[in-house]
């Protein structure tokens, strides 16, 4: 029973950490592509054009990849957790096959006309066709936070005979009030992505002296869209989520922050250290006092609740897991603001071309948003364990009762070796695309 | 409202088998009969702008099974674990053939990718049959062991097959020989479907040889299904008795052999899309005949202990049902309206470079 819980959280965690790399991407790309091309309709600067076609090629192997990996999170509720579909399949079916219709159709359908269609279809319509997948996408992302939120803050529903979670109010699903923070601060974290990838690719093409004038177009767009929505991810955005886990979630917010003890007088907020759960402390502490009161409660001397207050048994799981995916996250987050902040100012100044050391670090900094999404996401998820549904449904009584360790684990190697193959193939690909370059006036 | 929801999660699945069906054929006489790169070329482009957007009925159909029957959708899923994972690793494999093959303009990447397209479109048309016959066969509910079950009623779990390879045992297996008939059928059936596509919209030197193809295999088509009615007869003694008590069923069997019959005219078709017509009009009416001669259930269990999953036993609670239909039809009227003009814009015959690459 305990192997079987922990491969199929290990499929979970593989397959859809290696899902989320490329949907990160789409969403934000898709925001830059619509920009691209609307830049072109005002200014009939071909540049435009052909920078939103580069972008294209991109968001297509992009997409294909988050499509095909995307299915098996789908069809995983059902296999490996069968009990967990079973119970709550009335309630969160209605966003996750609200995804399928309405958002996965819309994207797939005019992602082929975007990609073929510009002959037939003429600039304006091929803008609109563009702007529909752009949708496309951000409606997927929204029910699927929608589908997530209710499971960290579960509204709309009676629990009947069995166990099983009935709904009663739909619209409580969309106006959960956990659900617009954690939207917008997801979206603004893939807007950074979209830059950091834009801005480094653009670095890179500056840097070699190849394609450079599109060097300095992708740099630029990608400078700006990243200092604001890094901006934005923070404040008020990831204050706002914050919030409501140290409002709903106490526990996790402890953890998460490394609060072993309730502290009189305010708690500090901790930089540096190593969570010790044998003593229950933090080891090699850096912190500074009071500030984690004043930014959840606006009071400096506000009481935080610290691990010590709460039934151990509704400890999250992973503890060090959380505490350190939150820091790194938050840590990222603040290096992404300093950097785009500098970059930005060097812009301003008409000196960003030539200043060599910030294009090497945009140039570098390409795997990083990844890692921040990826423990953004880690955070979320952690958080809410050893909780399906917080405080309702533990992960325990969620898996398929009929699957046997040995079978997921058969699985989970498999999705293992195919993965890494996708991914060394997505890695060429992309690759070779980049290394091609956009083309002025090239032949579609 | 659950048969509102099961009419509607039927015709999507039947939708599906129609669309990616096509291509699964398309990939399948890509394997045995493309042998000049130009006929290949062909059947890829037959497919290219469209295959993505087909499979979105699948993922679509699976979250309206989610969450109009999550009672079926966790006992079959879990289920049969072992074939649906595979299902999924084809799909992928299938993918990253297609995307990859031209790629990189080298005979052997080519050769690579073309089998892994071909051969995973031909495992994928096998499974599928085999997933209809494992469900027309049922399944042993609770995995009932000498009349007691091991788990709760309506959970199960089949290994790929058993040593027996029988359907008619307490141990079933995913596959046995009734099944794999099934199996046969589904990749015979989706060749034919997947031939007619490639005539209907390319002008391949293939065509003249895919309609004697087409012809062939309806022959073979035909005597199997014959065959897999009179083993379905041994297995479960009356296959036929809804049909006797709703006489207006018979419309789908009638739909089912129109399409069949309508096949064995192909060389005398002037309008191309005609094959293909007949075809859907096969596959169309040979889902729903079967799913029809089980009604109300949609999972029979084999034992006597359990019963059988119907319909009405795995539903999602009323209030659920009732309020996805209204988002339902304003989403379903979006998506005809998507694939009207997705498929007017991409009308006609395609030519050898296809709508240009990507």
């Amino acid at each position: 029973m305990e192997d079987m819980l922990f491969y199929d959280r290990m499929q979970f965690a593989f397959t859809i950490t290696f899902h989320y790399l490329f949907p990160q991407l789409t969403m934000g790309l898709s925001l830059m592509i619509v920009y691209f091309k609307w830049k072109f309709l005002q200014s009939k600067v071909e540049k435009y054009n052909d920078a939103a076609k580069f972008w294209m090629k991109i968001f297509a192997l992009n997409f294909a990849m988050g499509v095909v990996t995307g299915i098996p999170m789908e069809f995983q509720f059902g296999t490996n957790w069968a009990k967990f579909s079973e119970l709550t399949g009335g309630v969160i079916g209605q966003t996750l096959a609200m995804e399928g219709m309405f958002s996965f159709f819309l994207e797939s359908s005019f992602l082929g006309l975007f990609l073929f269609g510009e002959k037939l279809l003429g600039h304006k319509l091929h803008f609109v066709t563009g702007f529909l997948v752009f949708l496309g996408s951000w409606a997927s992302g929204y029910l699927i936070i929608a589908t997530h939120s209710w499971m960290q803050y579960p509204v709309g529903y009676e629990i009947v005979e069995n166990g099983k979670f009935v709904l009663n109010n739909f619209g409580a699903l969309f106006s959960n009030p956990w659900l617009l923070p954690a939207y917008l601060h997801n979206q603004f974290a893939s807007i950074i992505t979209s830059s950091f990838v834009v801005a480094a690719i653009g670095a890179f093409y500056i840097l070699n002296n190849k394609h450079s004038e599109f060097g300095k177009l992708f740099v630029k767009t990608g400078v700006i869209f990243g200092l604001i929505s890094s901006v934005l991810v923070a404040f008020p955005t990831g204050d706002w989520t914050a919030k409501n886990v140290a409002k709903h979630q106490p526990v996790t917010f402890a953890a998460m922050e490394g609060i072993f003890e309730t502290e009189d007088g305010g708690s500090e907020i901790v930089l540096i250290g190593q969570p010790n759960i044998l003593e229950k402390k933090l080891d090699n502490k850096i912190a500074v006092p009071n500030i984690l009161s004043f930014l959840t409660h606006k009071d400096w001397n506000a009481e935080i609740k610290g691990l010590n207050e709460f039934d151990e048994k509704n400890y999250p799981t992973n503890i060090p897991g959380l505490y350190y995916s939150y820091h790194i996250m938050v840590g990222l987050g603040t290096i992404f603001i300093g950097l785009m902040l500098l970059a930005a100012i060097q812009l301003y100044r008409k000196k960003l071309y030539k200043t060599k050391w910030i294009l090497w670090v945009l140039m570098f900094m390409l795997p990083f948003p990844y890692i921040a999404n990826t423990t953004g996401w880690y955070t979320a998820e952690l958080g809410r364990q050893p909780w399906l549904v917080y405080n309702l449904l533990r992960t325990s009584e969620g898996a398929s009762p009929t699957v046997s360790s040995g079978n997921t684990l058969f699985t989970l190697l498999g999705f293992i070796g195919l993965y890494l193959l996708l991914g060394l193939l997505f890695l060429m690909l992309a690759g070779k695309i980049i290394n091609k370059g956009p083309q002025l006036n090239q032949q579609h | 409202m659950e048969l509102f929801w099961y009419i509607v999660l039927m015709t999507m699945l039947a939708i599906y088998v129609i669309l990616d069906g096509y291509d699964f054929g398309a990939g399948i006489i890509h394997l045995f009969f493309a042998k000049k790169e130009k006929d290949k070329k062909a059947i890829t482009n037959a497919i290219g702008p469209f295959w993505d957007a087909n499979e979105v009925w699948l993922i679509a159909a699976g979250g309206v099974l989610f969450f109009a029957f999550p009672t079926l959708y966790a006992s079959s899923f879990s289920g049969f674990y072992l074939p649906l994972i595979m299902i999924l690793w084809l799909l992928i494999f299938r993918a990253i053939g297609l995307e990859l093959r031209g790629q990189i303009h080298n005979k052997m990447w080519t050769s690579i990718w073309d089998k892994a397209f071909g051969i995973s479109s031909l495992l994928l048309a096998l499974f599928f049959g085999v997933a209809l016959g494992n469900v027309v066969r049922g399944v042993n509910l609770g995995n009932v062991v000498n009349g007691v079950s091991t788990q709760e009623a309506h959970y199960f779990f089949l290994p790929l097959w058993n040593p027996t390879f029988s359907p008619q045992t307490e141990q079933l297996g995913i596959i046995d020989w009734f099944t794999l008939l099934l199996g046969i059928i589904g990749v015979i059936a989706l060749t034919i479907h997947g031939a007619n596509w490639i005539i209907f919209k390319t002008n391949s030197s293939l065509n003249e040889k895919l309609k004697k193809v087409v012809f062939t295999l309806s022959f073979v088509l035909l005597v199997l299904v014959i065959i897999s009615l009179f083993i379905w007869h041994i297995i479960e003694p009356k296959p036929f008795h809804n049909f006797i008590q709703n006489p207006w069923l018979w419309i789908f069997p009638i739909i089912t052999f129109t399409g069949l019959f309508g096949l064995f005219r192909v060389r005398s078709f002037k309008k191309h899309g005609k094959g293909f017509l007949f075809s859907s009009l096969f596959l169309f009416g040979g889902l729903t005949s079967t799913v029809a001669s089980i009604f109300p259930k949609v999972l029979p269990s084999t034992n006597n202990v359990n019963p059988d999953l119907t319909l009405y036993n795995v539903a999602a609670d009323d209030y659920g049902l009732s309020v996805g239909i209204s988002w339902f039809v304003i989403a379903v009227i979006l998506v005809i309206a998507y694939f009207t003009i997705q498929y007017r814009v991409f009308k006609g015959k395609m030519d050898d470079v296809g709508y240009g690459e990507h």
